[in-house]
């Protein structure tokens, strides 16, 4: 009976793939928003992130009375499943998932699919502060994100490395080639697909090859095989004095840290610059842990919130996504005694106390400077990633 | 039961016959397995899946009958068997854990020797958790399954009453062993057939366990489906689907020869038997028994234990053998969080497993009252949920699920859950049920007493132990659910399982070693219930105190 009930009011009340409020409409959406219950779908597997969305909860039921739950994924992907499940099925509004902490591939394939909401997230009123120049906020792995995504913080690309056993950052993929044949077994990155290890692909075929543009565009439109040739060379010459010999490779980032902290291996990639800092803090890691960059600069990329186009409360997701905007909440996450996310937002664009607020953070031991951090490479087309993680995986993937 | 599988794995057809419009699949044809097959690990994933899934599940019907007919009625025997309940309690993904601790190269028994005696100040790059052969996996399925099979064993033991052959073939000479295995084990084996094949099912399709022992270049095809399934390109759901078949078609073959060695093994056995050896000297397997049965125990509980001091760990790191400190902060930070899902999961669990005993009941009542059988068909249609894995038909159910409007809800999750826990319960009970001297039935009934009365005054009572144990075992299915939790709850529905899967991805071991202990704990409170609640109600009656 209740069943029925529910199914007739939230019939009567939504109208297919729209939000009842209009996103330009600031003061209609908050309306909207009060009492909505929020399910954000995010990865649930780190404990920092976990807590951080918490408070998010908090913040957002006192100021806006939304409720916000996190769904926690052990994999995005599931909650890209879900909206594909739903959309077969015909549940075309009233759908499980509110929000999806999202980037790179699902966004691309959620987007082509037109399985998203929006465009929303170039109206939320704190996008006025967002570094659209500066951050790679507008491009999602060289995909448009045209107001179907909202970023909410920015990552690069660092080498951690365990000062007791490696005193020197590694100049680029060269040298790192040299200490490993010197250091057989001491490195190792995650599997391919996995994410972060796919990135390692990228970010060592930017270190080898002499051609940086090609990856910009589609895979199919560059010579691949040049282009490439460096990086298998060099995959080569690497997998035999990887850890295990590379018969066996950390499934995530964060069974990487664990391996540092066993002294397993003494070099891993993040792709977070504050990661070491909080690990080193949560006891996850040895406080011996620094972070570099090595030579001609790393890959970064945004993380972002997006709507699915069946979503039950998007008013309350678009407030959500906005609040994650905010200069509250994006020096919450730079701290790294919190989270250690870098923020997306413009410095310029705040007010004195604001920028006081980031300026008043303690990056950590293990952070770099921004400074020295350096610029951030694009992220290569998605179809690099693919091609490389295919290949990859018929290389080494495969190959007992 | 059939309903849900069936209507899953033809959620699965459509897919892997490459008909998925949402995604823009539409040209049905044999596309979807060519590009399997072509895919470059296959053949090494299903070799995988079968070879470990043959192994394990040998070799723990191989330990529990070994320590069954070494030491069934010693004093060792209790030993083993205290340790039965909290082994069955600790959930898969926790115990492979603790497992992957202790075995790795910086692991716990790595740590107790270096580096005084091993001269290890880094841990060695050797290649043993996550192995190609699959022995890690191997060895992790078998610490979890034989407790199963032992559970199992007991059960039926209880109503095949063993004293008397044994004590009969050892009059005629015949040696302990010798005895048990020649007189008692072909009926215990025809009482275990089904959870045997239910642990070969289970071993081939795991995936929570084979993630974290596993190989993974390539890993076992049914953690292959699920990382297709969960990949963002979606083109790939078509493969996972044709993998999940293939999958479920290993089982059945895997299946089907092990039937064959089961006539092999009875013909040969039969030879044996009627050759009438004595077998004395097997007296040596004793010690062999007692030792392998431990040490499979130990490396549950031992790994357990790893996890415990992790969950109040602060650096911990090699080749020390315990934290630098001990910390609070673990429990601090995740606490607060576990008192709403663990709640959840009892809910769940006690709902699931209430259900279950009344079908459970209900069904072996009315085959007792009509005297009926439930035909061997009728079994395996009850059983199906626990031999086609898993991943074959789960997803296809939950697309089912969303077009029904049937999720999202506590309901849709219990739902889900006395799928997989009806069987278990079934299992459990039928056999002591059954087995019930039905004589005294009749003489209730001659003392007048009506069906019902006969059921809920005599019956149910005198099997109050198995009927615990049935419940505790239900209860534990029910916490361990993953898959169908996930599925079925549309993500919203949050247990203790779903959040340590999900940390477990994280790797986190001081978050998993807070969320290990609050699951094992769910698991282990009914099985503490079913040893002491009919030690307490029949204080008095020494025959009806155990179930298991």
């Amino acid at each position: 009976m209740r069943h029925i009930r529910a199914a007739l009011i939230a019939a009567i009340l939504a109208t297919p793939a729209t939000a009842r409020a209009d996103p330009s409409d600031w003061d209609a959406v908050l309306s909207v928003a009060r009492g909505q219950t929020v399910y954000w779908n995010a990865w649930g597997g780190s404990t920092t992130t976990n807590a951080f969305i918490e408070w998010v909860g908090e913040r957002v039921a006192e100021d806006h009375g939304v409720t916000l739950e996190h769904v926690k994924l052990a994999d995005t992907a599931d909650a890209v499943s879900r909206v594909i499940a739903e959309k077969t099925a015909g549940r075309d509004e009233g759908g499980a998932v509110d929000l999806i902490w999202i980037n790179g591939a699902n966004f691309a394939a959620m987007k082509e699919g037109g399985l998203l909401f929006g465009p929303f997230a170039e109206d939320l009123p704190n996008w006025a502060l967002v570094d659209v120049e500066g951050k790679p906020v507008t491009t999602d792995f060289s995909v448009p994100t045209e107001g179907y995504e909202s970023p909410w913080a920015a990552a690069q690309v660092v080498f951690m490395r365990d000062t007791a056993d490696l005193p020197e950052p590694l100049a680029d993929m060269d040298a790192l080639l040299d200490w490993a044949m010197a250091n057989p077994g001491r490195f190792t990155y995650p599997q391919p697909p996995d994410f972060l290890g796919a990135t390692f692909l990228k970010q060592a075929l930017y270190g080898l090859t002499d051609d940086r543009e090609a990856p910009l565009g589609p895979v199919e439109d560059a010579d691949y095989d040049a282009v490439t040739e460096p990086l298998w060379t060099f995959l080569e010459a690497l997998t035999p004095v990887l850890w295990r010999e590379g018969r066996a490779y950390p499934q995530s980032g964060p069974a990487q840290l664990r391996l540092i902290a066993d002294d397993e291996i003494d070099l891993a990639i993040s792709f977070s610059p504050g990661e070491a800092s909080a690990a080193i803090a949560n006891f996850e890691l040895p406080d011996t842990v620094r972070t570099f960059v090595p030579d001609g600069g790393t890959i970064g990329n945004a993380s972002f919130v997006a709507i699915p186009y069946n979503a039950n409360a998007k008013e309350g997701a678009m407030v959500v996504a906005d609040f994650l905007l905010s200069p509250e909440a994006q020096a919450r996450a730079l701290d790294p005694e919190v989270l250690g996310y870098g923020t997306v937002l413009d410095m310029d664009a705040l007010t004195p106390e604001d920028r006081a607020a980031f300026e008043g953070i303690d990056l950590g031991v293990a952070t770099l400077s921004p400074d020295a951090l350096g610029p951030a490479l694009p992220e290569p087309h998605p179809s690099w990633m693919e091609r490389l993680t295919e290949d990859w995986i018929a290389l080494y993937g495969v190959a007992q | 039961m059939l309903g849900p599988v069936a209507a899953g794995l033809l959620g699965a057809l459509g897919p892997a016959f490459g008909w998925l419009p949402a995604i823009g699949a539409d040209e049905p044809g044999f596309a979807v397995f060519r590009d399997l097959l072509a895919w470059p690990g296959f053949m090494d994933a299903a070799r995988l899946s079968v070879v470990t899934g043959l192994a394990s599940t040998f070799l723990s019907l191989g330990l529990v009958m070994l320590v069954l007919a070494s030491l069934h009625g010693t004093r060792a025997f209790e030993a083993v068997r205290r340790l039965l309940s909290p082994l069955l309690a600790v959930p898969h993904a926790a115990a492979a854990f603790g497992i992957a601790f202790l075995i790795a190269p910086s692991g716990w028994i790595a740590r107790a020797f270096s580096p005084w005696a091993t001269g290890w100040e880094r841990p060695p790059d050797l290649l043993i958790v996550q192995d190609a052969g699959g022995l890690a996996l191997i060895a992790g399925l078998v610490a979890k399954e034989a407790p199963f099979l032992l559970l199992m064993s007991l059960a039926a033991l209880g109503q095949i009453r063993p004293e008397r052959e044994v004590l009969a073939a050892r009059s005629l000479g015949y040696g302990r062993e010798a005895a048990w295995l020649k007189a008692v084990l072909p009926r215990l084996y025809a009482q275990i057939r089904l959870p045997v094949y239910v642990v070969l099912a289970y071993s081939m399709s795991v995936v929570d366990v084979a993630m974290i022992l596993g190989p993974n270049t390539p890993s076992t095809l049914s953690v292959q489906v699920v990382r297709w399934m969960g990949d963002p390109d979606l083109a790939l759901r078509l493969r996972a689907a044709a993998g999940a078949l293939v999958q479920a078609g290993l089982v059945i073959g895997a299946l089907g020869l092990w039937r064959l060695g089961e006539i092999a093994v009875r013909r040969f056995g039969l030879r044996l038997i009627a050759r009438g050896g004595r077998g004395r000297s097997l007296r040596v397997l004793r010690p062999v028994a007692l030792g392998a049965g431990l040490l499979s125990g130990a490396a549950v509980i031992l790994g357990v234990a790893g996890l415990a001091i992790w969950s109040v760990a602060a650096l911990w790191s090699f080749p020390e053998l315990l934290p630098d400190a001990m910390t609070w902060r673990n429990w601090a930070r995740h606490g607060p969080g576990l008192a709403e899902p663990a709640l959840r999961t009892l809910g769940i669990a006690a709902a699931a497993t209430m259900i279950a005993l009344v079908l459970t009941i209900g069904c072996l009542e009315a085959e007792h009252r009509r005297g009926l059988r439930l035909t061997s068909r009728g079994a395996w249609v009850l059983y199906m949920p626990l031999l086609i894995p898993q991943v074959a038909f789960l997803p296809g159910l939950q697309t089912l699920m969303v077009a029904g409007g049937l999720t999202g809800g506590l309901g849709a999750v219990i739902a889900a859950h006395v799928v997989f826990v009806l069987p278990y319960v079934f299992l459990s009970l039928g056999d002591p049920f059954r087995a019930w001297d039905s004589r005294l039935a009749t003489s209730a009934a001659a003392l007048g007493a009506r069906p019902d009365r006969v059921l809920w005054a005599v019956r149910m009572p005198m099997l109050l132990a198995p009927g615990l144990t049935a419940a505790a075992v239900g209860f534990a299915v029910s916490v361990g659910q993953y898959l169908p939790t996930l599925l079925a709850g549309g993500g919203r529905v949050a247990t203790l399982t779903t959040e340590a899967v999900a940390l477990a991805a994280g790797g986190d071991r001081r978050a998993i070693g807070v969320y290990g202990l609050a699951q094992t704990a769910a698991a282990l409170l009914p099985f503490l219930a079913a040893l002491l609640v009919p030690r307490l109600v029949w204080a008095d009656r020494r025959g009806l105190r155990d179930g298991a």
